[in-house]
């Protein structure tokens, strides 16, 4: 219309534009053209490409959890050694991976730049006269907590410590040793003079605890407590001592966890011997079992992070993760075999477990060391180093470096390791996992707890069967309401009706969730618990009293049912429902009363129900209703657009209207109400505010309908702000939200092609 | 009766009656709510009773019904109160008794049986008060600096005006401590900024340092100034206060600086009321929240609601309806646009907190820590774009809702004649020229029916919200008067986050219910309007281009 505009810069002689205006004009025209044909086009893409953009992105944030595990044998370089000569009892690694440590049988403690084997500062602790190292023993490394056991019966526990100061922004540490007990070595036990072989140190809430164990089987057991002087900062220690029953075997190691509660021993025959030390004036022995095939030993024990977990590795190569599991009384706590992990060829000679999970290392006289994870019962990898016993390792508290001695060579070989997210396997996401201090295997989500030596149980399971049990319960009360309304409304309204009717019923669709989410939480949930027999009174008598009604309309008198036209029924039920309700309602006191005990509630939980107040039903009930104009609208939309003609065609050969429906109608709008409940079924999938409010959130896993659960999408805004970046729980989060993605489109895009086939087969009708 | 089982017509009263529950079920949820909501301004009556349990003493019971219920008696008595053999049914009343601070719980339960007759003493006064909820009590008398100055009667009148006096003093404190001082703070966090961008930048010299020392002061100087009138005002506050007669008998002193408002709603009369329910209503909606958010107003809600979806509104809809225009009119249809086309259809039924695990991962981490690395070096770090804000919330939605707008304005342009277009291309004009000029004008009202659909579906959305940005306590409003005016990396609150917010993580999750209640009928109303908007035009637009191509 404004093409013409140009005109009004004509000059005087013509009215035409002139050659070079037109060119001119015709340019611009053509610019603008590709202008607006680019513009549109490139942000067309743009959006799109944003879109799609989702999907990649969720999908990139989860990759990290499928790479590969990685092992890489980096720079190998000589043990550093002292002035005075010793073999190596622990290698560690400071919190930056920067600084190596070596404790020396000579008792020195030797500092070294983990990458180089550069020397550093060599510190040397003192070993009483006369005396030599005879046994070593280290807590968690979290702890940095070490003793040293003398050939005169006495230990001296210590402390490693890396402060660090700052010079010009550069950061600088210099290790130094503390004495927790003091810097006096210890004696533990009455026995004086016997040389202690094993021993074993454990800071708990109460104090520490030190264990020693001789040739001759004895274990000598002290425990002590540390209390600092508020005025003058002097350290008091109050030592209390026990005895232990002799065992029979020399003792081959002695291992403590830090609820101060076990003591295990391991004799020399491969036998393990469970002590209980809660009791501290009467340990005792709860069980001696074997850990390895007789004839074998074990070669190396170790506890996990947190002490719960036992792994023993056999001189058969055999690496296997044992803890404690309340047996069938429930009364005493029974050492048990949870898993087995791949076993190596040769003797396992160390274990090292990481700092804050639940993975190890493993090195085996072969030379071979292998990586595994507990909690997902998986060897991750494992490396061949040269052929020569492993004597010890130690790994970085961030899991990335590992340092490896080998035996005779004197050479500590640097390992990288690549190992971010160990616990997400196919079965530690999906399968029963035997978790630390559970009874069996279990499918559990708990992802975080106040202590960090918390084994994370990332199981998916009981979020999907929250899902798809919040979605299972809403679709059965939507199901049938909105498909029977959507047929009645489409086919049987009268149609100044069906025009109030149908846009109320969209409209709440646009009911915001969070507030029927509010009100099922606040409201129905306390109602409902109150007067549990509405629910069966009003599944018997709504369905009875319409029938009713409608049995008697035809007995009505003539004059009265013509004077109301066909498709006016829903509009006549209206007081019947009301009525009905009311009394529902009201009935509920009585129910309670006359059929069980007074309440219902109480009746359930006697009868062996569990009952919670925000449960299955209420979740069922709140998001049926918001799925309910889903499903209604694009069924309505399927069953009103059967062609007249079919139906006509029906009526007309002598079919009753509800033959017709049956028979044509539905036939022919199948397609369409089945692709209206898989959207419904999406939709139910994928909310989030409803079952946020109106279930308790515990991920529980069953169908019980008077209890709670926990769906993907609930948890993931429970979980998500609080995770830290980056962590396998935020990758696994982002993996739920990828797995809602995948499911609610494939769903959609299914829904979406039967329809256009319904579509497309209606105008061929 | 056999052939009317026969004929199928049992089930076509049985469709038609899910047809009715459905309409039931959803007005008779808008009824609730506005029923609820409504009635929370409502200055009810303040009931005086006595309830008395078998085996204990009696006590005076003073406060608002809030609301009745029969139970079966069996769940009583599971309690351990004896109730007479035989009853089945137990009416118990909720009663709001306030004066949390004295007794510790401001709602409870009382059984019918054993409730005394109810008064309703015209001198009772419920006070609203700043702290610790609501207060009933029979006012005794007015002091002033600790002197008694009206004893019984005319204590009501003179209690009014001195209340009016407090309020205003408090007003004005409120308006130094949020605007005046809240100004400061700003210019000083800015001053503090600026400090540290010279010294990453290398520029801080003695000349840069000696005027941003001279901001400093005169900002401390301008700041010892209003602290000094803000004591004198607080000061002035606290000058008057009332004493009144609780439920337990003890006369209680409360300061007129600590009442929001005060009325005897038993000496009312009802346009009395109707007044006091409007300043009610309005209080309510220009308020801000006090108490953790269980009372007060809901503006800064609001207002972070409002501003979020027209923020995504400007987003959305040039992006929206380019994309409509490219799949329909540009792109070459075949079958992989067909895919596209369905696949963004899909993204509408998607549920919303991927979206939102979408905008935190990539917006948020991604993007906004980038852009804090560039561009806001001098606050690290403290995240300024990298943390959830407004801009990324509105962000995150505008994804969520672009499949509403591409469908709707695909949709209008798909109803427009292709006759229309055919004549202006015979007329001479370009592609472009026909689609901006003849094509897209006529399509408005379609793409207008898509935004306000997405506008509704923002409003009511929470779910990725409370990744991307929402908080239940923003301390500052989006936009203030400090330049830029708009500050998109704020956080901001919510309506739909306030229900969810008061509702389940309050503290006095009873007290807030009414204005959960409330909270909830102003989100209804605001997203009924939008949806019938977008219904009518979308009506009238069919009716206007009912043609052939359909």
């Amino acid at each position: 219309m404004s093409v013409n505009t140009p005109d009004s810069h004509l000059g005087a002689g013509s009215l035409l534009p002139d050659a070079e205006q037109r060119q001119k004009l015709r340019k611009r025209r053509a610019m603008r053209d590709g202008l607006s044909r680019y513009g549109v086009g490139s942000s067309g893409i743009g959006v799109i490409v944003a879109l799609t953009l989702i999907f990649v992105y969720l999908f990139y944030e989860t990759l990290p959890m499928l790479a590969p595990v990685s092992m890489e044998q980096g720079q190998a370089y000589t043990v550093p050694t002292g002035e005075t000569d010793g073999y190596s009892l622990h290698l560690t690694l400071d919190r930056y991976q920067e600084i190596g440590a070596r404790f020396t049988s000579r008792g020195q403690i030797m500092f070294f730049d983990a990458l180089s084997g550069e020397r550093r500062e060599t510190l040397q602790i003192p070993v009483p006269e006369g005396a030599e190292v005879t046994a070593f023993a280290r807590s968690e490394s979290r702890r940095s907590l070490f003793a040293y056991g003398f050939s005169d019966g006495s230990v001296l526990p210590l402390k490693v410590e890396y402060p660090q100061h700052f010079v010009d922004g550069q950061r600088h540490i210099n290790p130094r040793l503390s004495f927790p007990l003091g810097e006096q070595p210890i004696r533990i036990g009455t026995d004086a003079g016997e040389p202690l072989v094993s021993l074993a140190i454990v800071e708990g809430r109460g104090g520490y605890i030190v264990a020693g164990g001789t040739v001759s089987g004895k274990i000598a057991m002290a425990m002590f407590t540390t209390t600092t002087n508020m005025m003058t900062g002097q350290v008091q220690v109050r030592r209390q001592d026990f005895s232990l029953p002799t065992l029979d075997a020399p003792v081959g190691q002695i291992l403590l966890n830090d609820s101060l509660r076990n003591l295990f021993a391991i004799d020399r025959d491969g036998l393990l011997h469970s002590f209980d030390i809660v009791d501290r004036s009467n340990p005792s022995v709860i069980e001696s079992i074997r850990l390895v095939a007789e004839g074998e030993m074990v070669t190396a024990a170790e506890l996990l992070v947190g002490s719960r977990s036992l792994i023993i590795g056999g001189s058969d190569g055999s690496i296997r993760q044992w803890f404690l599991v309340r047996d069938e009384g429930g009364n005493t706590q029974r050492m048990t075999m949870i898993r087995e992990f791949r076993a190596h060829q040769g003797a396992v000679t160390h274990i090292e477990p990481e700092y804050l999970r639940k993975g190890f290392l493993t090195g085996d006289s072969l030379g071979e060391v292998a990586l595994h994870y507990a909690t997902s019962s998986v060897t991750l990898k494992h490396l061949q180093l040269d052929e020569q016993a492993i004597n010890r390792m130690a790994i970085g508290p961030a899991d990335s470096l590992a340092l490896v001695e080998a035996e005779g060579a004197g050479q500590i070989q640097v390992v990288e390791i690549r190992n971010p997210h160990p616990q997400t396997s196919i079965s530690g996401l999906w399968g029963k996992v035997w978790y630390e201090g559970r009874d069996a295997p279990e499918y559990i989500w708990q992802s975080s707890s106040a202590d960090d030596s918390f084994e994370a149980k990332l199981s998916l399971v009981p979020l999907s069967i929250g899902t798809l049990k919040a979605a299972l319960f809403a679709m059965l009360l939507a199901t049938p309401l909105a498909i029977m309304g959507a047929i009645y409304t489409a086919y049987f309204m009268s149609t100044p009706m069906r025009k109030i009717v149908k846009p109320s019923i969209e409209l709440m669709e646009a009911l915001p969730t969070v507030i029927l989410g509010f009100l099922a939480g606040i409201w129905l949930a306390p109602y409902v618990e109150n007067n549990l027999p509405i629910l069966i009174t009003g599944a018997v008598l709504f369905p009875l009293a319409i029938l009713l009604s409608g049995l008697l309309w035809t007995r009505a008198p003539e004059r009265i049912r013509n004077s109301v036209n066909a498709g006016w029924e829903a509009a006549m039920l209206v007081p019947v429902v009301l009525l009905t309700g009311w009394i529902v309602v009201s009935s509920s006191p009585w129910i309670e009363v006359a059929f069980f005990d007074g309440s219902m509630r109480q009746w359930l939980t006697d009868v062996g129900i569990p009952y919670d107040q925000r449960n299955a039903l209420i979740v069922g009930l709140a998001m049926g209703f918001a799925v309910i104009p889903t499903i209604f609208s694009i069924a309505e939309d399927a069953v009103f657009n059967v062609p007249k003609h079919l139906t006509q065609g029906s009526l007309a050969l002598g079919a009753t209207p509800w033959q017709t429906v049956m028979g044509v109608v539905l036939l022919t709008a199948s397609p369409g109400i089945f692709s209206a409940i898989m959207i419904g079924f999406g939709r139910a999938v994928g909310e989030t505010m409803i079952v946020l409010m109106a279930s308790g959130n515990s991920p529980i896993v069953n169908f019980n309908i008077f209890e709670g659960m926990r769906t993907l999408a609930a948890n993931i805004a429970v979980e998500l702000p609080e995770t830290a970046v980056g962590s396998t729980h935020f990758r696994v989060l982002f993996l739920s939200a990828l797995v809602l993605l995948f499911f609610t489109f494939i769903l959609n895009t299914a829904a979406e092609l039967v329809r256009q086939r319904l579509r497309k087969r209606y105008a061929s009708l | 009766m056999k052939n009317w089982w026969k004929s199928g017509t049992p089930w076509i009263w049985l469709t038609g009656g899910a047809v009715t529950i459905s309409m039931i079920m959803v007005f008779g949820l808008i009824l609730l709510i506005l029923v609820r909501g409504f009635g929370t301004f409502w200055p009810h009556a303040i009931v005086e009773t006595s309830y008395s349990l078998p085996g204990k003493e009696s006590e005076r019971v003073v406060g608002v019904l809030r609301r009745s219920e029969s139970l079966a008696a069996g769940v009583i008595r599971e309690a351990g109160i004896p109730l007479p053999e035989g009853q089945v049914v137990v009416t118990r009343h909720l009663i709001k008794a306030g004066n949390r601070d004295v007794t510790g719980r401001d709602f409870q339960y009382f059984l019918d049986d054993f409730l005394g007759e109810w008064h309703y003493p015209r001198e009772m006064v419920m006070l609203e008060r700043r702290e610790w909820g609501d207060f009933f009590g029979m006012p005794l008398r007015l002091l002033e600096q600790g002197q008694v100055v009206v004893d019984g009667e005319g204590l009501w009148p003179e209690f009014q005006q001195r209340l009016k006096r407090s309020n205003s003093l408090f007003d004005e404190i409120r308006r130094i401590e949020r605007g005046a001082i809240g100004n400061i703070n700003f210019a000083m966090e800015r001053v503090r900024l600026d400090r540290r961008r010279a010294e990453l930048r290398g520029t801080l010299n003695a000349a840069v340092e000696a005027d941003l020392q001279a901001r400093m002061e005169r900002l401390n100087a301008d700041y010892a100034v209003l602290e000094q009138r803000l004591n004198s005002l607080y000061a002035e506050a606290r000058r008057d206060s009332i004493v009144l007669r609780a439920a337990s008998g003890q006369e209680i002193t409360v300061r007129l600086a600590d009442i929001v408002n005060a009325w005897q709603p038993n000496n009312m009369s009802i346009p009395a009321k109707l007044g006091t329910y409007v300043v009610n209503f309005f209080d309510f909606i220009f308020g801000y929240p006090r108490e953790a958010n269980t009372e007060g107003g809901i503006f800064p809600a609001i207002f972070g609601t409002v501003t979020m979806v027209l923020v995504m509104s400007i987003i959305v809809t040039p992006f929206g309806v380019l994309a409509a225009i490219y799949l329909r009119e540009y792109a070459r249809q075949g079958p992989l646009l067909k895919a596209i086309r369905i696949s963004v259809y899909n993204l509408a039924g998607v549920p919303s907190i991927v979206f939102g695990v979408f905008g935190l991962g990539f917006f948020i981490y991604f993007l906004g820590g980038g852009i804090d690395r560039m561009f806001y070096p001098e606050a690290l770090p403290a995240p300024t774009f990298g943390t959830p804000g407004l801009f990324w919330a509105s962000l995150t939605l505008a994804l969520l809702t672009l499949p509403v707008v591409i469908v709707s304005t695909e949709e209008g342009l798909a109803r427009i004649p292709s006759t229309i277009r055919q004549g202006s291309l015979a007329l001479g004009a370009t592609k472009g020229e026909t689609l901006w000029k003849v094509v897209v004008p006529l399509a408005t009202p379609a793409m207008m029916t898509g935004l306000i659909l997405a506008i509704a579906r923002a409003a009511g959305e929470v779910a990725p919200l409370m990744l991307v940005g929402v908080v239940k306590l923003a301390p500052t409003l989006p936009i203030d008067s400090n330049f830029p005016f708009i500050h998109l990396e704020r956080k901001i609150m919510h309506l739909g986050f306030h229900i969810y917010d008061v509702g389940f993580q309050s503290p006095h999750a009873e007290a807030a219910e009414q204005l959960v209640y409330a909270t909830a009928l102003i989100l209804v109303l605001l997203i009924v309007m939008l949806n019938l908007t977008a219904i009518t035009i979308r009506n009238r637009l069919r009716e206007k281009y009912k043609s052939d191509s359909d």
